[in-house]
């Protein structure tokens, strides 16, 4: 008897519902098959959590270390000191006219964002497992707040490198303008690496133990303990397909004034770090219906 | 059509089980194996025949051909022993993970609970993980602003909403982490067992809040393993096994179907193979079942009616001296332990039977699992059989008004419930004692 009462009174509020135009959510499950679409409209309803999850990586980072947030510091910091040692005096790599400390440090500094938004990200949904297996959001947001939380990192080491900047009497050039976009750069393909690696790390774990060296890889394959005009063109516009080549030498265009007129590079680059990002994303969708099965 | 909230049809879901049963012989065949598997796998990756880590050719249906609905407003409970399918059904309904085949449709706003406390750090205070949470569950920062404070009344953690988690207790921990999920407004709430966490009386206050929520007119599929609690919440129950949903009625009726002709455990326990039956030292259990005054094995008791627990046993050693001993248990602990209240000599070697009556108004509404042992303690010490969980019935309570629980109707604590009468006296006007 109570239960028909019930019936009644819901189907009376969803009448209302329709009657106000207020349609209820339909939601269709079945199985994806081949490639399926980003569902980019989902992710942006979903735009509080990927807020949280930003600002849960933010305010964990560091908890329960005794450096905190100097550590976002520490690292490209020491990294330089040991590249202006070792490169810089002992084995007298040029550096476009500038000292060789702000020269490699400029440089650091957005690298260091890409490299751990890239080891974190790759990580991150395999750290997430129970999150995936017993909650419902758009997966992107994971890898994609863990890149993201990156930024405030960022921040610091650049208020550092600006600090550095007037030590070494050096005034940004105008071009500074261009540095959100080439930070976007860094972080479209920081997250289009992540993507890849992160969707494939839930399966074959092999992948945490190459992000390492990968990075490592990539950080003597980008131009930042040498200058990319040590190479010739077309090469060195060629070069520019590892994006990271784009950001570097962008950075010290236009906060060094180094005159490398990197134009080309940062096209390129940005082709190349679009393709992967388009491709990471679409590779990760793909693979995400397995994503709580397997992890 | 527009009163379905959930229809499911034909759903199937195939899971790939991972690693190969094989035995490893000695240590150069484990050693040559872990060698050599790294490139097995890479060549098998190479061809294209396997997608994981692990060796992965074994398959599982865990839902084979769902189809079912589910109208708005109803209140359905899942059951099935474990790996019967409930939960995956539940993952696929909520998205979490995708069928193989089938189809299905959720009209409404849907949100589910597979656990509480999903995305709780640990480093983060209790505020902040509310709003985590709150958020990974789909609530909006606005909604969950709105119902900050009954969250933090709901947890009873108001003094410590500015520490940080890991200080919690675990009961702090749980309360805080059920309240936020109690707070979720869907239309559609899928519920997977988090019932089964916490002591007693958080359980209660979960059980609670369920039948709230229930009685607001919310559309819920309510996985447990608690019948009482599927009684109590659900009209309507679904019965899973291997798979395949075997029945789908009223809870009622399908918890005892579930409890009898699934749970392996069931009125009547019979050993018709010697060898394998309970008992040693000359001492064989044969059967044991719990029926009414007639002998009709009964898998569901009325909680007025007496229940008579009948042991067979062969006995094949002549004036064997022992005494037989039944506990019943529920919800893991003991109701009541009784036994014969001295032992006895079964001199002739045969067949026998011990009977006990269980009266009426004893057991409080539940499922009950008898255990049975046979031993002698007086001056030699002897064990003849222990056999755990042979049988098990389900108490109910139809609420006649003449149970003792008498015209009230909520729930009520304690696995014993006898009907005492109460008495009230009057001791005059003065507010003093005499």
């Amino acid at each position: 008897m109570e239960t028909t009462a019930l019936l009644e009174h819901r189907g009376i509020k969803s009448n209302l519902a329709t009657v106000d135009a207020a349609p209820t959510p339909v939601i269709q499950i079945r199985p994806s098959r081949g490639w399926v679409s980003l569902k980019l409209d989902e992710l942006w309803e979903y735009r509080e959590l990927l807020y949280f999850l930003v600002w849960r990586d933010i305010k964990v980072r560091y908890k329960q270390t005794v450096l905190g947030i100097a550590w976002a510091i520490i690292q490209p910091f020491f990294t330089m000191i040991v590249f202006s040692l070792f490169f810089g005096r002992l084995a007298k790599v040029p550096s476009d006219g500038v000292p060789y400390p702000i020269f490699s440090f400029a440089a650091l500094v957005p690298w260091t964002f890409f490299a751990n938004g890239l080891s974190m990200a790759s990580n991150s949904l395999v750290d997430s497992a129970n999150l995936i297996k017993k909650v419902y959001f758009p997966r992107l947001a994971i890898p994609l707040a863990t890149v993201l939380s990156g930024i405030v990192d960022f921040v610091l080491a650049f208020v550092m490198l600006l600090g550095m900047m007037f030590y070494f009497g050096i005034v940004p050039t105008i071009h500074v303008v261009w540095l959100p976009l080439l930070l976007l750069l860094a972080l479209v393909t920081s997250l289009g690496v992540s993507l890849w690696l992160s969707a494939m790390n839930v399966q074959f774990r092999d992948v945490r133990y190459t992000i390492p060296f990968l990075t490592q890889l990539w950080l003597f394959t980008t131009p930042i303990a040498y200058p990319s005009s040590l190479l010739s063109e077309p090469w060195r516009t060629l070069y520019g397909i590892n994006p990271m080549v784009g950001v570097v030498e962008g950075f010290r265009w236009a906060l060094l004034g180094t005159n490398t007129a990197p134009g080309p590079i940062i096209i390129v680059s940005s082709l190349a770090a679009l393709l992967l990002l388009i491709g990471g994303a679409f590779y990760f969708r793909r693979m995400e219906k397995i994503f709580a099965d397997v992890v | 059509m527009s009163d379905v909230a959930i229809r499911v049809e034909s759903l199937s879901k195939q899971y790939r089980l991972g690693g190969k049963q094989e035995r490893y012989k000695t240590l150069r065949d484990t050693l040559t194996d872990a060698i050599a598997a790294p490139f097995r796998r890479a060549g098998r990756l190479w061809r294209g025949q396997a997608t994981g880590g692990a060796e992965l050719d074994e398959t599982i249906w865990a839902l084979k051909e769902i189809s079912c609905e589910v109208k708005h407003g109803e209140v359905v409970g899942i059951i099935g022993r474990n790996g019967a399918g409930k939960s995956t059904l539940l993952k696929i309904l909520s998205r979490i993970t995708e069928p193989t085949e089938g189809f299905a449709e959720i009209h409404g706003r849907v949100r589910s609970l597979i656990e509480v406390g999903t995305g709780f750090h640990p480093e983060l205070t209790g505020r902040e993980n509310i709003y985590l949470n709150g958020a990974i569950l789909g609530m909006k920062r606005a909604e969950i602003n709105k119902k900050f404070d009954e969250i933090v009344d709901f947890a009873e953690v108001a003094k410590f909403i500015d520490t940080p988690v890991k200080h919690y207790s675990s009961g702090m921990y749980l309360r805080l982490a059920f309240a936020v999920a109690a707070h979720l407004e869907p239309e559609i709430l899928l519920v997977d067992e988090v019932l089964a966490v916490g002591d007693a009386a958080f359980q209660k206050k979960c059980l609670g809040k369920m039948q709230d929520v229930s009685r607001e007119g919310r559309t819920i599929l309510f996985v447990s393993h608690n019948m009482s609690a599927i009684t109590k919440l659900c009209s309507r129950a679904m019965l899973f096994d291997q798979g395949h949903l075997i029945t789908d009625g009223p809870s009622m009726d399908v918890v005892s179907h579930y409890l009898f002709a699934l749970q392996g455990a069931s009125a009547t326990a019979v050993w018709t193979d010697f060898s394998s039956s309970p008992g040693i030292n000359g001492f064989k259990l044969l059967s044991v079942s719990v029926t009414d005054k007639a002998e009709a094995p009964m898998s569901m008791f009325n909680i007025e009616k007496p229940i008579k627990l009948k042991i067979g046993y062969y006995v094949s050693v002549p004036n064997l001296k022992f005494r037989c001993a039944a506990g019943f248990y529920t919800r893991g602990t003991c109701a009541f332990y009784t036994l014969e209240l001295t032992e006895t000599v079964r001199e002739r070697v045969g067949q026998y039977y011990s009977m006990v009556y269980i009266p009426g108004n004893l057991l409080a509404e539940g499922e009950y699992t008898v255990g049975i042992s046979v031993f002698a303690s007086r001056g030699k010490k002897l064990h003849y059989c222990r056999a755990d969980d042979v049988v098990a019935f389900q108490v109910y309570d139809p609420v006649t008004g003449d149970s003792a629980r008498g015209d009230y109707v909520e729930g009520l604590e304690g696995v014993t419930r006898p009907r005492l009468e109460w008495q009230n006296e009057y001791a005059g006007p003065e507010f003093a004692s005499r």
